[in-house]
């Protein structure tokens, strides 16, 4: 267990200052901006236009934040039909960036930013930082991706603003990464969760100490990552790994952040307002409920989005934070509503078999998941890197870890499945987000 | 007296054993003997080297799962019985072998066998106040 160290106390920042707005103050101006988007949008976008006159609807039946449930949802199909630049709301001359994601199936879809708001961006992302109890005077390595993906550029500014020393490193060369790590003593560092196990795996192999090194915290996001994860991480490095939420629909990084308390994420309520739904029927569900979260950008001039659904799954926490921010949270993202899968009738989460696997050994080793079809049977096969911990030199002892795999796979999920030591190295390496489950199922 | 093993976790796959041996050949790193165990679905290969440490280093860094293994090298006569013998004075002395394999070259009129047994130390104390002579690493 590596030592916890030093961390920043979390004391208030002048950046942060709409992160304490009053409730009331905070919902007026909610109102207000919310008012104004519907208007921008379906003045000026012909998708919105026609999609509220379907509904009968127009921007003046928004009289309260409530009277948003009338609204019509976006979803990323809607991104994908309007390619390149159906949802703009601004003028080409007035758009100062486009970032835009690689599609995993078909086109890509396109984002944009007017001047306004990559200053807006800029300061949510300062938010985060400031959250997770980074300052002035850090000196930040981002290894996010740079280029069409918004996190590398996201951070950037929102570090640069923050009064950070920013290492636009951008994602991979990993022996790199450590090197840099360790020669400009970088106190924190932005990636993908799966990145940073790699990172810690190879830093291992090195011979590199990462609890010896000035870095203190992690800023992870992009990806769902479990609360064992994290407690894996920082128990074996001596980090602080915070979680934090975005998605380019909405703006990219910065959507919401962990505090200190990490009692889940506050979502910068100013600029995007949350609203959690069934994600069968569309209704918005009572507050502390589970479902998926749907987002509406409230000062986004580009590319405004109504009442977007972001597949991720979770539910508003309400309560106040004893960090004094008055913004509502989400539960940490666990799952998403599209990227379970069924087999034999079973709903898998790619996290259940995470829990199983950290069950068994406290470790997470690098995992994937294969789904086949089998004379008309789904067949589910967990490949696990055998990793210097996990390793017995008997044949009898890898044996008996297969089956103390078998057996927590099937105590969590509730299903037999087979499970596969492979050789370490040998699952395919993401340098951004990992990828879990690969469905080979003729359907 | 003891020496160390080195194993290797290795898939039951056509051409998996070459990886390793390429990476100790391109260090200049001589096998002095080994052994393949396997099941149906993986392999472990356990070898003895001149240079443990140095090969464990270079197999770990060229991404190999390696592990290190306390075992003994026993000498016995090389003739009909001569393994029976030793074998009588381990099972004498309760000693539960979890493998063995043979050193590849003969040494005059004998031979080397490597067992790895559940109790190391137990069984070195025991075989050698029994007079059973257990090679030091520095004789081979």
């Amino acid at each position: 267990m590596a030592k916890r160290k030093v961390d920043h106390n979390g004391e208030f920042q002048i950046v942060s200052a709409p992160d304490y707005l009053p409730v009331p103050q905070l919902r007026t101006l909610q109102l207000q901006r919310l008012r104004r988007i519907v208007e921008r949008a379906g003045s000026r976008v012909p998708f919105y236009r026609e999609r509220f006159k379907e509904l009968g609807i127009a921007a003046e039946d928004v009289q309260s934040l409530e009277d948003i449930q009338k609204l019509p949802f976006t979803q990323k199909t809607d991104l994908r039909d309007t390619y390149p630049f159906g949802l703009f709301a601004s003028p080409m001359k007035e758009v100062v960036r486009l970032h835009a994601s690689s599609g995993t199936t078909g086109k890509p879809i396109v984002v944009a930013y007017t001047d306004r708001d990559v200053r807006v961006w800029s300061s949510v992302m300062v938010r985060t930082f400031a959250a997770c109890g980074l300052h002035a005077g850090d000196i930040i390595q981002n290894a996010y991706g740079y280029g069409l993906f918004t996190g590398g550029l996201g951070a950037h500014y929102g570090a640069e603003a923050l009064g950070a020393t920013v290492i636009p490193i951008s994602g991979g060369n990993t022996d790199r990464q450590i090197a840099v790590m360790k020669d400009f003593g970088v106190t924190a560092l932005c990636c993908t969760p799966s990145y940073f196990l790699h990172l810690a795996e190879r830093a291992k192999a090195l011979g590199v100490d990462l609890s010896e090194l000035p870095l203190r915290a992690g800023i992870f996001g992009a990806e769902p990552w479990s609360d064992s994860m994290r407690e894996h991480i920082e128990s074996d490095t001596g980090i602080r790994a915070q979680d934090i939420y975005g998605l380019s629909e909405i703006i990219g990084p910065g959507v919401g952040s962990e505090c200190l308390e990490r009692g889940g994420l506050h979502i910068f309520e100013d600029h995007f307002y949350p609203e959690i739904i069934d994600p069968e029927t569309g209704r918005v569900l009572p507050e502390g409920e589970e479902g998926e979260l749907v987002l509406t950008t409230l000062s986004k001039e580009a590319m405004p989005m109504i009442r977007y659904r972001t597949r991720d799954v979770t539910m508003l926490l309400t309560e106040p934070c004893p960090c004094g921010r008055t913004l509502r949270r989400i539960k940490r993202v666990g799952r998403r509503s599209d990227d379970m899968f069924i087999i034999r009738g079973v709903n898998i989460f790619p996290s259940q078999v995470e829990t199983a696997l950290l069950q068994v050994e406290g470790t997470l080793p690098h995992y994937q998941i294969e789904l086949t079809r089998r004379e008309g049977l789904d067949q589910m096969a967990v490949s696990v890197e055998v990793t210097p911990e996990f390793f017995s030199d008997t044949v009898k002892g890898l044996e008996q870890l297969e089956q103390r795999l078998i057996k927590a796979l099937e105590h969590v999920l509730g299903l037999r499945v087979e499970v596969k030591l492979v050789e370490p190295q040998t699952l395919k390496r993401s340098e951004g987000k990992a990828r879990r489950v690969i469905d080979n199922r003729e359907l | 007296m003891k020496f160390k093993q080195l194993s290797l976790f290795l898939e039951n796959k056509p051409a998996h054993l070459k990886h390793p041996c390429d990476v100790l050949a391109a260090a200049n790193i001589n096998i002095l003997t080994l052994s393949l165990a396997d099941s149906e679905k993986f392999g472990i290969m356990r070898f003895i080297v001149d240079d443990w440490e140095r090969a464990k280093d270079t197999l770990e860094a060229a991404g190999c799962v390696v592990t290190v293994t306390d075992v003994l090298a026993i000498e016995v006569d090389d003739r009909p019985g001569g393994l029976s013998a030793l074998l009588a004075i381990i099972e004498e002395g309760g000693h539960d072998i979890e493998y063995m394999y043979a050193f590849a070259c003969r040494r005059a009129d004998k031979a080397v066998l490597f067992f790895r047994f559940s109790d190391t130390d137990a069984a070195l104390a025991n075989l050698q106040s029994r007079g059973v002579p257990v090679l030091d690493p520095v004789a081979l």
